[in-house]
């Protein structure tokens, strides 16, 4: 037998070997995905994912509390003295610099998701250094328009889609 | 496995034992030849098993009561508490149990620092052993989720929140585990189901770890190879069953005080409200058992390096066996090691009064301190130490020390009362 028959015969079983391994990783890969793919949100969860809210009955300074997907959203109607002093912050002295006509659709409004960036706790309302939101978990501070301003959150609270039916109406999602 | 070839007696014996070896099996664990100087800190893996079992048998039952639904779950805690016959022993017992298991760990470990029992040739059982550590921290906190209660609520949303730290795809995986947007009924049920499964998985690597640990043998106090069996050693059974009944027995009364005279002081008031997904409470605290590390998540003011400082806190023990640089296990033997043994467990002490602490002010200043001593320890402290320390002489036995004259005085004395009970 010569060596170059030798050398012929074991590529096609190297090219046999790696074509089963080939068809086994897809084969076992189909498998799995399944298995893991059943632990994400579902259709019913999915199904929930707009929220309309009445707002009517709200005053200035007022806010309201509304679950969205299972998570507190906070609706405040803010002061002129609110608006203005979320409006006054120099963007530049921002942990995460965003402006606060960036966070509202009209600026008496505020709409956001009321879980902290750090850990996902409930912050309250009308607390901390800032006049605005407090979380008492690990004491992070929050001005009126939901910026992180002091401790360790990384972001300013997340603002949802949302839309204006109607002036009095609300919808999330 | 076995160092002398075994027959049963019998003749029915014989024929089962060519077939299945379990009678060999039961004879090599009876004949196991272990140290004849092991003191009561090596009772703690006999008691750990016990919690174990514990855990599992308790478990089993309540969960023929539990209802892992968010809508039911409470309340089906409340009707074990109250209606089922003995509901609240059961349920007393297994919440108790989950701490006491966590108190034998935590001795069982801080015995294998002292003595060295990471070392080669044993690095197999250690690293089992912390395999075995993790599984039951998920096992922990996933228990605690099922009652939903306040602190089952907010505990899980702000554990399960460290996965939004990974870059980029933290928050695909936390909504992966939730299985929504936030923790909900699938997250209850899913964890229900993991909660169920992961003993059985501890279970199979407990059986690991014994058999890595019945290759070369116990480690002792003295830390030195033994050959066995020999005059160093004394049979399993009955030396070594009879002690660590005893010192069950001591644990059980522990135990006992616990369920039957505080079965809530270690647990929180909060966990009797239901959960509330729009109402934090004021102070979120994890289970006693899990502080330290909670302390060195706190301590860094970057939410994704705290994440990965506390994971690191736990995945550095993996790597001690070769962080510890020291030809020499036992801390007897090791005058400048004990020392730095006794600050690093004042300095975990620290970190899990420091956990229970609000994150301001002096009590964030201490925790920052004592995390990075506790690095330090494991990474500047031990591999030095390895190469400074001058180590006291080692005995060529346990039994050299009475008969040939010891270095060490106090070796001596605790094997001359060994010799006395064997003779």
């Amino acid at each position: 037998m010569s060596d170059q028959k030798d050398e012929k015969k074991t590529e096609r079983r190297d090219f046999l070997f790696t074509a089963t391994a080939a068809a086994g990783v897809v084969g076992v890969g189909a498998a799995v995905w399944p298995l893991v793919d059943q632990m994400n949100p579902d259709a019913s969860v999915k199904a929930l994912a707009s929220t309309e809210v009445d707002v009517s009955s709200m005053q200035p300074g007022q806010s309201l509390t509304v679950l969205w997907r299972g998570k507190p959203v906070f609706i405040k109607r803010r002061t002129e003295d609110e608006i203005k002093k979320a409006k006054a912050v120099d963007i530049n002295d921002l942990k995460h610099p965003e402006k606060d006509e960036d966070r509202t659709k009209n600026p008496e409004w505020l709409v956001m998701l009321g879980i902290c960036t750090h850990l996902g706790c409930v912050p309250l309302t009308d607390k901390g250094d800032y006049d605005g939101w407090f979380c008492p978990c690990h004491g992070s501070h929050y001005d009126t328009s939901g910026r992180i301003r002091k401790g360790p959150a990384p972001t300013n609270m997340e603002i949802p889609k949302y839309e204006f039916v109607n002036t009095n109406t609300i919808k999330i999602g | 496995m076995s160092d002398h070839e075994y027959t049963p007696s019998s003749k029915f014996g014989k024929w089962f034992n060519d077939r299945l070896p379990l009678l060999t099996l039961a004879n090599h664990l009876t004949d196991y030849p272990t140290p004849k100087n092991l003191n009561y800190w090596w009772t703690f893996g006999g008691i750990l098993t016990f919690c174990l079992i514990t855990q599992i048998v308790t478990g089993l039952v309540l969960a023929m009561h539990y209802i892992a639904h968010a809508d039911m779950a409470f309340s089906s805690v409340e009707h074990i508490m109250r209606d089922v016959n003995y509901g609240w022993l059961l349920r007393y017992v297994h919440a108790n149990g989950a701490s006491m298991f966590f108190l034998a760990v935590y001795i069982h470990i801080f015995r294998s620092l002292f003595y060295g029992s990471y070392k080669s040739p044993r690095e197999i059982i250690w690293i089992l052993g912390i395999i075995i550590y993790l599984l039951m921290m998920a096992a922990a906190f996933m228990g605690y989720v099922l009652p939903w209660g306040q602190m089952s609520f907010w505990g899980a949303t702000v554990i399960t929140n460290l996965f939004s730290a990974i870059p980029l795809v933290g928050e695909s995986i936390t909504t992966w585990l939730w299985g929504g947007y936030s923790v909900d009924n699938p997250t209850l049920t899913r964890f229900f189901t993991l909660h169920y499964l992961i003993p059985f998985l501890i279970l199979g690597l407990v059986v690991l770890h014994i058999w890595a640990l019945h290759v070369p043998g116990n480690n002792n106090p003295v830390g030195i190879d033994i050959k066995k069996p020999s005059k160093d050693t004394v049979p399993f059974h009955p030396y070594i069953v009879i002690k660590d009944a005893f010192a069950l027995l001591m644990f059980c009364i522990v135990f006992a005080l616990f369920v039957f005279y505080q079965p809530n002081i270690l647990g929180h008031a909060d966990n009797y409200i239901e959960a509330d997904p729009l109402v934090t409470p004021a102070h979120i605290v994890p289970e006693w058992y899990l502080l330290p590390f909670y302390a060195i998540l706190r301590s860094v003011p970057d939410k994704l390096m705290g994440v990965v400082a506390m994971l690191s806190a736990i995945l550095i023990l993996a790597a001690l066996p070769w962080l510890d640089t020291s030809k020499v296990r036992s801390a007897v033997f090791r005058p400048l090691f004990r020392q730095f043994y006794w600050i690093l467990v004042a300095d975990v002490l620290i970190l899990g009064y420091v956990g229970a602490m609000p994150a301001e002010g002096l009590y964030l200043l201490i925790a920052r301190v004592a995390t990075a001593y506790y690095f330090a320890h494991f990474l500047i402290i031990l591999p030095v130490l390895g190469w400074k320390e001058k180590t006291t002489p080692l005995p060529l036995s346990i039994t050299e020390p009475v008969l040939g004259g010891s270095p060490n005085l106090a070796a001596a004395r605790s094997d001359e009362k060994i010799e006395k009970t064997i003779k």
